[in-house]
């Protein structure tokens, strides 16, 4: 289903290298073929030169915070992924384990982003928070490049980071929370953009562009 | 605000779609693949693949085409069938599926929903409940072993005892399929559903009985699900996705378009 306009940018796109962080979570493949279903090629690597030599990194992530944080400890990534300089796109956990603290496990993650990962706050809604949902984006962030305020994107989780300085857009179940985060070259987003339809590919796209 | 999910079933027999009448006669649809960009096109909110032969032949389901599906869909999806492990979980979950549904499993071994719920997160284990509404005594019990009529049993629990324990046990969604209603297009079973509704904290999922778009209003209503899943009216184009989500909207019904 690749539309034949974005074959056409393939040769010059490839020259951008992307890397998914191979973090032995189970969602890397969803997210790999999102990202070629934009035109690019991409790798998914635990090693230290090519992660360092990347362009642009995804780190998804699905499961638990203690099992995520475990599995990058056990590959020696820690270290690497917080000295790394490129845009890097945290995704649904991965967005998490760029936050302080995360009380699932209760387990010290990243310390990238600001705040705490705590459970949400479950009166008068279901959890975990699992469907579409629309979110807020910050107005003229590059990151929401052509996603309009009210888009609907793809959520499953029951962890959320408050809103913060660090927010760049927000949605709401039952109480307000972190849809996505940006500092410096660490950006994260609580919902899963390869599985939002249109607004999540035009996401990843926009993160690739940048 | 959360909108409310249309959800079309696959079930799947030998690679390709099919669908019975009350679970069974089974006949053929097509190919997973086109019929799953087709829905997604029309703008499904998710996709859920029953591999209706798996737990009756003690089989897991061929993986092949679930990396296939994940290749070519960006709505999120769910494998069900003959997932008895965890090892059968993360190979679902690597080839790309979003979600995976326990059913006959988690009856034979309820502890298998806790070791998916601990090492997965619970956001990603779905338990499919198949139940029937017997007249004579006026229980709601679940059956085992659907996907083959020969062998297709009652178990000891009452649907809502089950839908009690699966939730202790870190299920992160239900779907109740009402064994009474599947196939046969008569509308979802509102009843039962509301029931459930009562003492399902997690996101629950109506199947069985979807014949024309009003059917989905009410359940929607009435029940207060978060999903309605459905599979003849949509394979055989009774109904289509986008006209219905439409419809839904006009009826107040908060739906992403």
């Amino acid at each position: 289903m690749v539309p034949d306009s974005s074959k056409d940018t393939t040769k010059e796109q490839t020259n951008s290298c992307v890397v998914i962080i191979d973090t032995g979570c189970a969602n890397l493949s969803s997210v790999k073929f999102a990202i070629e279903r934009l035109g690019y090629s991409v790798t998914v690597s635990r090693d230290a030169t090519v992660l360092r030599n990347a362009d642009k990194l995804f780190l998804p992530g699905v499961g638990t915070a203690q099992e995520a944080m475990k599995n990058l400890a056990e590959r020696e990534l820690i270290e690497l992924v917080k000295n790394l300089t490129q845009p890097v796109l945290g995704i649904c956990l991965g967005m998490q384990l760029l936050a302080e603290f995360s009380a699932e496990g209760n387990v010290a993650t990243l310390g990238l982003i600001g705040g705490c990962i705590d459970p949400m706050p479950g009166e008068g809604v279901r959890l975990p928070h699992m469907g579409w949902n629309q979110i807020e984006p910050q107005q003229d962030h590059p990151l929401f490049k052509d996603i309009p305020s009210g888009s609907y994107f793809y959520f499953v989780h029951s962890y959320a980071l408050a809103v913060g300085s660090d927010t760049i857009a927000t949605c709401t179940h039952g109480a307000p929370f972190t849809a996505a985060v940006n500092r410096d070259n660490f950006y994260g987003v609580q919902f899963h953009p390869e599985r939002s339809s249109k607004a999540g590919a035009q996401l990843i796209k926009n993160f690739l562009e940048m | 605000m959360l909108a409310k999910r249309i959800i079309p079933c696959l079930d799947v027999k030998d690679g390709k779609v099919v669908k019975g009448v009350k679970f069974r006669n089974h006949e053929l649809i097509g190919d997973i693949v086109p019929l799953a960009q087709r829905y997604a096109a029309e703008g499904a909110d998710e996709l859920v693949f029953y591999d209706i032969t798996a737990s009756a032949d003690d089989r897991v389901v061929d993986k092949s085409w679930v990396s296939r599906v994940a290749e070519v869909i960006d709505i999120p999806f769910c494998v069900a069938g003959g997932i008895k492990s965890e090892e059968d979980a993360a190979r679902i979950l690597e080839f790309g599926a979003d979600k995976v549904s326990i059913n006959s499993p988690a009856l034979a071994d309820p502890s298998l929903i806790n070791r998916l719920a601990a090492k997965f997160g619970v956001q990603c284990i779905v338990i499919g409940i198949d139940s029937y509404f017997d007249e004579d005594t006026e229980e709601y019990k679940v059956y085992q072993f659907t996907g083959d009529e020969t062998r297709t049993q009652v178990t000891k629990w009452t649907t809502f005892e089950w839908i009690k324990e699966v939730q202790k046990r870190g299920a992160g969604e239900i779907v109740l399929n009402v064994m009474n209603q599947d196939g046969v297009r008569g509308g979802y079973d509102t009843v039962q559903l509301s029931k459930a509704r009562k003492i399902c904290k997690v996101p629950l999922i109506a199947s069985g009985g979807a014949g024309e778009m009003a059917h989905f209003t009410t359940v929607f209503k009435e029940a207060d699900v978060d999903g309605a899943l459905a599979a003849s009216v949509f394979h055989k184009q009774v109904i289509n996705i986008g006209e219905l989500k439409e419809y839904l909207r006009d009826q107040d019904v908060e739906i992403r378009t």
